[in-house]
């Protein structure tokens, strides 16, 4: 149930300092004793802001593991070796027409399976149970790189050849080209639908609390079952999925005007 | 300055490189040797794991499944799309509170995940059980399958809206400006002037929302629904035989990958007097 409990109390600790739900500073603190989402034991404020809590942890975890993989498919695609371009045309193929649902569980129930075995072949009698943020991780990864590396194939076909070129007439070896001179510009450029999948993202993590991870759609789901008031619950968990895609595009703006400062007026 | 009095003789083309194990060739021809491994290893194990009993069982009502997802989706994109008219003439209209109120309802359903919104209607709409109940409309709200119909057809709405809304807008001002200068009235500029080149432009989108519809619709297995995924869970929760969810991907993938291919060809047909 607790996904950061092997991450350790301490980094909890320290978010609770800055909780702006519960924290010392927190909003629901606002709210009268005994109401639904009051922190403490009487309300359900605090779960539902670990919850939410949870969702960004994922979120935020996926995002980095996904990129990595989707760059790398990416520069598969680009290069003129046909096997490797068809061997990461068949990962896109299979990730992005699998639902995400199905892919969160087969790698949930897939990964039980596989440990299961390996642990039975080393002697291990107990099986060993799957954490399900990590087993959301993984699937939230696939999923996501595979639609990466489509934003980012695209995105090199948008750089002109010229600036390869210009790179290796420089002296500039492949890889320095490629960082000192592709990338800078393929962040501008990917930037826009990047933001979109982060987006989607956010969404697909709500998927996770199928396979028992304590994100906000659970939280409040257990809120909504106790108390009876499932509206009141599942309203609040769709506002906190509002207020995350603000937040986002909020700062995805920055990100894009400062990358756009950066480049050369043109 | 010299003045070249004698001919290059023709030369022969320059040979052929040798074909030489690169670093990416070996990389490319292991991952893709994987990918092909793994490949007959799933069919190998799908052979060996082949039980008529199973198939008998569940191979029918996985059908059936897939029937259920197949009409949930195509009925909910139907009304969705039919709903998504006056959205995205609500969030064109230049009234300030009706295109507030239209993008209002587009930020919600495309800010907030389709099983919370699911969640919402399906479990949320019984706070207001007595209130529906003197309405008449708790019969509907009471089944899961209603719910779950009600919940993609305004998603998808909000989707397809957007859609529609680009579409309308990507049409330049010189095609308004040249029906108003043939006397063409308003309906019959948009009716014959301006839809026809939108839709075009809206073809590849309402593809990938289509997909997009199928791929979303597995959540409905959560809300007791036996659509393919329910089916799938349903048959795996019986057997802990893992070959269920292999099967549902098979299907799945069969399904996305034919209504993409069907779609590039529609698309090749329709745009092919835009093409030189």
């Amino acid at each position: 149930m607790e996904p950061t409990a092997s991450l350790g109390g301490q980094l909890y600790w320290l978010a609770s300092l800055f909780d702006p739900f519960c924290g010392p500073l927190g909003l629901l603190n606002l709210l009268p004793e005994g109401s639904l989402l009051s922190c403490g034991d009487t309300g359900w404020g605090d779960e539902v802001a670990r919850g939410f809590f949870v969702t960004i942890t994922l979120a935020l975890c996926t995002l980095p593991i996904g990129l990595t993989i989707g760059l790398f498919l990416a520069l598969a695609k680009q290069t003129e070796v046909r096997t490797l371009r068809a061997a990461a045309n068949i990962y896109t193929t299979i990730f992005r027409g699998l639902p995400e649902l199905l892919t969160i569980f087969m790698i949930y129930f897939g990964l039980q399976i596989a440990v299961r075995e390996v642990a039975l072949a080393l002697g291990f009698e107990s099986g060993f149970d799957i954490n399900s943020f990590v087993a959301g991780t993984i699937a939230l990864s696939l999923v996501f790189s595979a639609y990466a590396s489509e934003v980012l194939s695209s995105a090199f076909k948008a750089i002109p050849k010229g600036q390869y070129e210009a790179g290796y007439a420089l002296g500039l070896r492949p890889g320095k080209t490629m960082r000192l001179i592709i990338l800078p510009q393929l962040v501008r450029i990917a930037l826009p639908g990047l933001g979109n999948l982060w987006m989607i993202l956010i969404k697909d993590t709500a998927l996770i609390s199928v396979i028992g991870l304590g994100d906000t759609l659970r939280q409040t789901g257990i809120a909504a079952k106790v108390t009876k008031e499932a509206f009141f619950f599942y309203g609040i968990a769709c506002l906190l999925f509002l207020a995350l895609a603000m937040v986002s595009s909020v700062v995805f703006s920055k990100i894009e005007t400062s990358v756009r400062r950066s480049g050369v007026n043109r | 300055m010299s003045v070249a009095d004698e001919l290059i003789p023709p030369q022969p083309a320059p040979p052929v490189a040798a074909f030489r194990w690169t670093r990416l060739r070996i990389l490319g021809a292991t991952l893709l040797g994987l990918w092909i491994a793994a490949g007959i290893a799933l069919v190998l194990w799908l052979v060996d794991a082949w039980d008529i009993d199973k198939v008998t069982t569940y191979g029918p009502k996985l059908l059936s499944g897939l029937a259920t997802t197949l009409t949930l989706v195509g009925i909910s994109v139907t009304l969705g799309a039919v709903l998504s008219v006056p959205i995205a003439l609500g969030r064109m209209s230049s009234n300030r509170i009706l295109s507030w109120i239209a993008y209002g309802y587009v930020y919600f359903f495309r800010g907030t995940p389709l099983i919370a919104q699911l969640f919402l209607i399906y479990y949320g709409f019984g706070s207001f059980r007595n209130e529906l109940e003197a309405l008449g409309l708790w019969v509907f709200f009471r089944d899961a399958w209603n719910c779950a119909l009600f919940a993609f057809t305004l998603n998808t709405a909000a989707y397809q809206a957007e859609i529609l809304r680009g579409a309308i807008e990507s049409v330049t001002r010189g095609q308004h400006e040249g029906a108003a200068a043939l006397g063409l009235t308003r309906f019959q500029t948009f009716h014959q002037i301006i839809l026809p080149q939108a839709m075009i432009v809206a073809l590849r989108p309402y593809g990938n929302e289509i997909i997009l519809m199928i791929k979303g619709s597995a959540i409905v297995a959560i809300v007791t629904v036996f659509d393919l995924m329910g089916e799938t869970r349903r048959a795996y929760s019986r057997t802990f035989d893992f070959q269920t969810y292999i099967w549902a991907a098979v299907f799945y993938l069969v399904i996305v990958e034919t209504l993409r291919n069907i779609w590039e060809k529609l698309e090749q047909r329709l745009t092919r007097h835009l093409k030189r």
